[in-house]
């Protein structure tokens, strides 16, 4: 029953009527399972030296001619499957997408909540340093931050820290947005009256914020948020196609690309390509559900 | 006639079905008269102002009935001809006159261009005619406020600003839609008896759509009452303020509050509220909340019929 | 004379706000400080079980005064003393009062949850003509009136003896309004409250009110029993404001015309406040304020050139 009241509501009956949403949808869903069920769903572990046979290095896929139909995209200069590197790239793609949005999230939107409710002098603060970030590129903060991290830390940790300074980094560099947003709502929810209301039953200032104000400024924050896991997961691409990004134990699918990219001139053009390919396809799902969710959440378009 | 509406419907087609939010209404309004259509939230009139001025927003539309401008029909005119009989025959007041006025232009310049679009005079004529238009509506020092931009003008001052606007290519009719009501009290009165003068002037025909029967009994001829999309009582003003022939009329004049010597804490009620679109009820849709409502009208739609010097729509008025 | 002292007592209090421009601009451009006194050495006391409306148009600072009693603005000048045990608030607008995404349930348990009060969330529904069933439904699920029904509900459950209204009719169609008003005269009734009564509109105020209080900019211009100040107003103001409110007796009665608007309150204009308004103004009335004697604050009525006899 239950069920059935969740087809029937509002956002369902959108999502329904919109066939290359469905499509999106299945789409991300595709490769969000296969990325973070990799360990079981992968014909082959890659980053397991001793799975790998060197004899099958550089293979073509399984369509072309010395291809094989065990390895279905081919392999790289190691021996390891392309369609296994993928779908544990993507796993680590992904992963560090999210958690750098839920990180950027929690800073961002606390923020933005204290800054458009208390106002004054906090704002002030806040604001101009949001301001000074901003004229800053994402990825140059991201590469400081990283740079930063990496001098300050002794090197043998480098490899077990990098990913969380990573997720830290590219955080810290999308943080001002949702502040933005958030401080803008608050500053219109606080006037309204059922905050008032609450302040004159008595309750205290992080009463106020956590249950009357955050859960009315929420919803755009949560689209934008949404649209960022694609751009993390570009970002991340990017670090780590520079070489900054995620230690090459645990490859991403920009990591891939750097590597494939190396052979791309030499005829083993799978190495590179079919990483890329995935990469695409994974950011374009994710955008394309951030629209749809964009469109269903506004009340004026429903 | 000016305005001349038969039988129009306006409907709202919506996954859920068709609401129907203006029912057959039928009015007219004389050169210089004022008509006041009055109801609560919800009734229609809004929506029936904006028909007649082709202004209803997708998916609303206008599913029948007719409505004629001078005697020509303007319902079913094509968008680019009804789009230049709005501007020129018919002249429109809104509620709010801060978001009626374009912040970034000077008042002379949305006056002129007003003139401009629509009568054929010289750049130095309109001018001349858009200083006499804020005279009229009582702006005083009317040749430097031209060139002041509307957030300089008070709220008073810029609803007048938005009556000078709609009068500004000599419409035969005017719409205005709650005028008064985002005003104080006392520039209220100001802008009623301005709508007051300017139509017995200049003989326009004028719709007044408001919820306060107070304005409406200061400043109107007739008056239309409005239910649930559909007209049910209309007739001249005093007739239906003293003696309302319709329950809800008399329910409506009763809750008004009133300032009188004599304390009377208590104010007459109509229990329950208006109905939703979606849930009118069979027959008359007054019916669950009359206090005088009986078989007949839990089965059967009345129409209009007369009803001493107004007409309602009520079995109690119907022939048997 | 009345035994037991006021409910609520304020003297002599003031507001200002400052609206000045932003710091960076008024270095860059030097402007000055600029201050908005929104409430100007009001002083009245409310007695309990009694009603006062504070009446007046824009700009006149009564929901301020409403919000100073609350306690949601502190003071500027003065002070406000609350004898009695607790005060709730019922405001103007019924769809920005409740939480669009609370319960109706929640809303009316806030209070009690945090005040301890022994109140149910049911019996507080159904005291204003609600049923205990409406607790699972969303605000948006509720007309005007019905939402201020709960507004009023979710005041109650704190268990008040004081209740500040801001408006709370202005938003509604008029016979849902005639409802609310017949509801709050039988709570007042019924649980021996007090209320402070805001509104603009004169008549509203005439049904319910024990006393009125008229402000203009800020200050209290005329203080009196309803049934006074409705036959004998004394404050030019007052008598406008009367005369403004239409006619639906269409008695034909000859009106006053009305002119001017409300002056902006950053600008207000020299010595009394109402004096470009007024056709009793002197010079005097141009160059000083008027002080409150016996409850009105005007020349013309202290040097005895208004002509008092009763307006009917």
């Amino acid at each position: 029953m239950l069920l059935g009241r969740l087809w029937d509501h509002d956002l369902a009956w959108s999502f329904r009527r919109s066939p290359v949403t469905v499509a999106a949808a299945a789409l991300t869903l595709a490769c969000v399972g296969a990325a973070l069920l990799s360990p079981w769903l992968a014909p082959q572990n890659p980053f397991d030296a001793a799975a790998l046979n060197l004899n099958d290095a550089f293979k073509p896929p399984a369509w072309e001619t010395g291809g094989d139909p065990a390895y279905l995209l081919g392999t790289d200069n190691q021996g390891r499957d392309i369609l296994s590197t993928i779908m544990y790239g993507a796993r680590v793609s992904l992963g560090v997408g999210l958690a750098s949005v839920l990180f950027s999230l929690l800073l961002g939107v606390s923020a933005g909540l204290v800054s458009g409710y208390f106002g004054g002098r906090i704002d002030a603060v806040m604001m101009r340093i949001a301001d000074v970030q901003l004229s800053f590129p994402a990825i140059l903060i991201a590469l400081l931050i990283d740079g930063v991290a990496r001098v300050a830390l002794p090197s043998d940790r480098h490899d077990a820290i990098a990913i969380p300074v990573l997720i830290v980094a590219i955080g810290l560099s999308t943080w001002v947005n949702y502040a933005r947003t958030v401080r803008g709502s608050t500053m219109v929810e606080k006037e309204k009256e059922y905050v008032q209301a609450a302040r004159v039953i008595g309750r205290r200032p992080l009463a106020i914020l956590l249950s009357h104000v955050l859960p009315n400024v929420l919803g755009p924050v949560l689209v934008i948020a949404t649209i960022n896991i694609a751009v993390a997961i570009i970002t991340e691409a990017t670090l780590s196609f520079l070489g900054v990004g995620v230690p090459p134990t645990e490859p991403s699918l920009g990591t891939l690309i750097r590597v494939g990219n190396e052979f791309l001139y030499s005829g083993e053009w799978w190495i590179a390509v079919f990483p890329g390919v995935a990469l695409v396809i994974l950011v374009l799902s994710v955008n394309l559900l951030g629209d749809w969710l964009r469109d269903a959440l506004n009340p004026k378009l429903r | 006639m000016i305005l001349d509406i038969k039988n129009l419907r306006v409907e709202f087609p919506t996954r859920r079905g068709t609401l129907v939010a203006v029912d057959d209404v039928s009015l007219g309004i004389a050169p210089g008269e004022v008509l006041g259509l009055v109801g609560e939230s919800g009734a229609g009139k809004t929506l029936t102002g904006l028909a007649i001025i082709g202004l209803l927003e997708p998916p609303g539309r206008i599913a029948a009935g007719e409505v004629r401008l001078e005697g020509r029909r303007i319902d079913n005119l094509p968008h680019e001809e009804l789009r230049r009989v709005r501007g020129r025959r018919i002249g429109v007041v809104f509620q709010d006159p801060l978001t009626s006025l374009n912040p970034l232009y000077t008042v002379g310049e949305q006056l002129e261009e007003t003139i401009l679009t629509h009568l054929p005079l010289s750049k130095s004529q309109a001018r001349t005619r858009a200083l006499s238009l804020l005279r009229e509506v009582g702006i005083p020092a009317p040749e430097a406020r031209l060139h002041q931009y509307p957030h300089q003008f008070s709220g008073g001052m810029r609803q007048r600003v938005v009556i000078a606007l709609a009068l500004a290519a000599e419409p035969s009719l005017v719409i205005a839609d709650e005028p008064t009501t985002a005003l104080d009290v006392s520039i209220q009165a100001q802008v009623i008896a301005l709508l007051k003068r300017l139509a017995r002037e200049r003989g326009t025909a004028v719709m007044l759509i408001t919820h306060d029967m107070g304005v409406i009994a200061e400043t109107a001829q007739r008056v239309a009452v409005m239910y649930a999309g559909r007209l049910v009582e209309i007739g001249p003003v005093r007739e239906v303020i003293h003696s309302p022939r319709h329950p809800y009329t008399a329910g409506l004049m009763g809750s008004i509050p009133k300032i009188s010597a004599r304390r009377d804490r208590h104010l007459a009620q109509i229990e329950g509220a208006m109905p939703r679109l979606n849930a009118i009820p069979p027959g008359c849709p007054f019916n669950p909340r009359c206090p005088r409502r009986f078989e007949r009208c839990l089965v059967a739609r009345p129409h209009l019929v007369p009803a001493g010097a107004s007409q309602a729509a009520c079995w109690l008025h119907a022939a048997p | 004379m009345p035994l037991l002292s006021p409910l609520l007592t304020l003297t002599r209090v003031s507001r200002d706000f400052d609206v000045s421009a932003p710091w960076l601009n008024r270095v860059i451009e030097r402007q000055p400080r600029r201050t908005l006194r929104a409430v100007d050495d009001v002083s009245f006391e409310v007695a309990g079980g009694e009603t006062l409306a504070l009446v007046g148009e824009s700009g006149c600072g009564k929901s301020t005064v409403a919000r100073l009693i609350v306690g949601l603005y502190a003071p500027s000048a003065g002070h406000v003393e609350f004898r009695g045990r607790r005060m709730q608030m019922i405001f103007q607008d019924p769809y920005a009062s409740l939480n669009p995404r609370w319960r109706v349930k929640d809303i009316v348990a806030e209070p009690i949850k945090l005040l301890g009060t022994k109140a149910k969330i049911g019996d507080m529904l159904m005291q204003v003509g609600l049923s205990p069933d409406d607790g699972e439904k969303y605000p948006h699920e509720f007309s005007g009136g019905q939402r201020q029904r709960i507004s009023i509900a979710r005041a109650l459950a704190g268990e008040p003896d004081f209740l500040v209204c801001d408006e709370p009719t202005s938003a509604l169609d008029v016979s849902v309004q005639a409802q609310i008003l017949n509801l709050m005269s039988a709570l007042q009734e019924r649980l021996g409250l007090t209320y402070i009564f805001i509104s603009h509109n004169l008549a509203v105020v005439s049904h319910i009110a024990d006393r009125v209080g008229v402000m203009y900019l800020g200050r209290v211009v005329e203080l009196a029993p309803a049934a006074e100040l409705f036959t004998r107003p004394r404050h030019p103001y007052t008598r406008m404001l009367l005369d403004a409110v239409p006619d639906l007796g269409m008695s034909g009665k000859p009106r006053t015309p009305v002119g001017g608007e409300v002056p902006n309150p950053l600008a207000p204009p020299s010595g009394c406040a109402f004096h470009p308004r007024c056709p009793h103004a002197n010079e005097r009335c141009r160059r000083e304020q008027p002080q409150v004697i016996d409850n009105v604050a005007c020349h013309a009525v202290e040097e005895r050139r208004i002509n008092l006899a009763a307006q009917s």
